[in-house]
């Protein structure tokens, strides 16, 4: 295989062939493992750098401004000047705050980001670690990135700070139970919970056998990562900016860089679950393709988080419960009955696809009327202030 | 002594120091957060066990449900969450007696145990854990009916969640 197929086969197999003529097996295996971590955060780190580029340049196309073009050829050098200011700003921790968890959240909220990025599949050969559990596992890393929002928003000591820790967390453990019940979908019908099986046993895209479950899981990541019209979290017209509040130079920034890069990352979930990840014409010969393939793929998915992001207003929070709880959960517990029973059925038939649109279609359908005719009947309750006596001049 | 030897035996103080700084803490949310690395650290020893949905499902259940709703109760309990209060109260002797107890009973039953010392075999490269583990949840010989009770329990408990939770009828 030459060097321009597969680059990181290749550099691997030197430095590893390099480091066995100097140290004994074990070491070398725990180096290259090393480097592997290394290689995979900096790769997730980097990008972050491009993502906050291409998003402010596609939010200003869509609010009909240019966005940065001083700095660089189309502004392409504003992150790098940012970066600079962020790191000459002045580290403010504010005199009642708790140190500890002050400074460690921050951090647990980037980790908790690239801690995904070990499992997912690049191209075939090209993954941090196949856990046979992967899908499970990215669902168990997402509780750190809760934890670090919890703990920004407590050790603050800003009521600002904990509230916004408080709707963070309502909304991410809430949008937790619709988001795993259809990870659960693709886990059926690829039959295993690795993520190198799920992208193998996509020869159709899951998308195409269950259009619905890809739009839930994209609705419940953009809870997760609490963009608009989700973003009550840090709703800045009336918590200032919730849980980073109190968060001054690069630490703030590195909830920014955490932000972008998760949505990135749910970008590429979506391509892995839906859109059958690094699958493409010639990607199975050629690993450096299949990564171009993948990132296409996420950055379409991050294109639909923005896309959502500059179109629609922020939803009231009781609305965002409801969503969640009485639409999306009761969708997407149905959806993985309709798919267990459609595969149990049609296994090893050529019915299975055409079984499971139609089945995708009729729940869609069912749960519009549905929703329509429950809608009609209840009487929406009028959200009012209580009469409060006007002040007036003596 | 084997790598792993060495990540457990890391892990393990670790997980038994911030057991042990849990307990003593004055601050409930910092008690909580140490909570949380013990919890973390069994997660880790279950790996090394080869034991990877168990260390998932304990990293899922435990902190990323658990722990995170324990800190939760205790924001929002406290008048000023990050005051500091006692930590030991009137059941102290107690809770030492039953702890010493526990302790004693454990060692006594771990120094019969014949197979103490033996080591963990390795697993055949073919098999899937986890598709062992879920055939054996379901089937009639395995653990059909504990899963099943279980289930109803979880769903009773759920019902009766939504009932304590539903808005009082007005005029009652």
């Amino acid at each position: 295989m030459s060097f321009f197929q597969d680059p990181v086969g290749a550099i691997s197999a030197l430095i590893s062939n390099f480091l066995y003529t100097l140290l004994p097996q074990a070491w070398t295996a725990l180096i290259m493992t090393l480097l592997g971590v290394v290689a995979v955060s900096s790769f997730g780190l980097i990008i972050v750098i491009f993502l906050i580029w291409v998003e402010r340049k596609i939010a200003a196309r869509f609010q009909d401004r240019l966005g940065p073009n001083r700095a660089g050829p189309y502004g392409l050098l504003q992150t790098f000047a940012d970066m600079v200011k962020l790191v000459t700003k002045e580290d403010v921790i504010p005199a009642k705050a708790d140190r500890l968890a002050f400074n460690i959240a921050p951090i647990l909220s980037v980790v908790a980001v690239l801690l995904i990025w070990a499992v997912v599949p690049f191209a075939p050969g090209w993954i941090g670690t196949d856990l046979n559990v992967g899908v499970l596992y990215i669902a168990a890393v997402g509780s750190f990135g809760i934890l670090s929002v919890l703990m920004a928003g407590w050790s603050s000591n800003n009521k600002y700070a904990l509230l916004g820790a408080f709707r963070a967390v309502a909304q991410l453990i809430s949008y937790e139970v619709p988001m795993l019940i259809t990870l659960m979908v693709p886990v059926l019908l690829a039959r295993g919970m690795g993520m190198v099986d799920m992208v193998k046993d996509q020869t159709v895209w899951f998308i195409v056998l269950a259009p619905v479950s890809g739009i839930i899981f994209l609705v419940s990541s953009i809870a997760e990562i609490g963009r608009t019209p989700f973003d009550l979290l840090e709703a800045e017209s009336e918590i200032v900016a919730g849980y980073h509040t109190e968060y001054t130079g690069m630490k703030f920034g590195m909830f920014f860089a955490a932000e972008f890069l998760h949505a990135f990352t749910v970008g590429v979930l979506f391509a892995i679950f839906f859109l059958g990840g690094w699958r493409g014409p010639g990607a199975e010969a050629t690993p450096l393709l299949g990564v171009i393939y993948l990132m296409l793929k996420g950055f379409f998915g991050y294109f639909i988080v923005m896309w959502v992001r500059s179109t629609l207003p922020r939803i009231r929070i009781d609305h965002m419960l409801a969503l969640n709880w009485k639409f999306l959960t009761p969708l997407s517990l149905a959806l993985l009955i309709l798919t267990a029973i459609v595969e149990k059925v049609f296994e090893g038939n050529a019915w299975r696809v055409p079984a499971l649109l139609i089945g995708n279609a009729l729940i869609l359908i069912v749960s519009y009327y549905f929703t329509r005719a429950i809608s009609r009947r209840v009487t929406k309750e009028r959200v009012t202030f209580k009469k409060r006596p006007v002040a007036k001049p003596a | 002594m084997t790598a792993e030897q060495g990540v457990f035996l890391f892990i393990g103080f670790v997980t038994l120091f911030s057991a042990y700084t849990m307990v003593t803490r004055s601050n409930l949310v910092h008690a909580a957060l140490f909570l949380i690395v013990a919890l973390f650290g069994v997660a880790v020893i279950f790996v090394l066990l080869d034991a990877g949905f168990l260390a998932v499902v304990q990293v899922l259940v435990y902190i990323g449900a658990i722990a995170i709703l324990m800190i939760f109760a205790v924001m929002l309990t406290q008048d000023n969450a990050s005051r500091d209060q006692e930590s030991m109260n009137i059941n102290y002797g107690w809770a030492v007696l039953l702890s010493a107890l526990f302790a004693f009973a454990l060692i006594v039953m771990l120094g019969q145990w014949q197979d103490i010392g033996a080591m963990a075999p390795t697993l055949d490269a073919g098999r899937d854990t986890v598709v062992e583990l879920g055939s054996a949840l379901v089937s009639p010989d395995g653990y059909v009916i504990p899963f099943e009770v279980a289930s109803v329990l979880l769903l009773a408990a759920l019902i009766g969640a939504l009932v304590v939770a539903r808005p009082q009828k007005k005029g009652k």
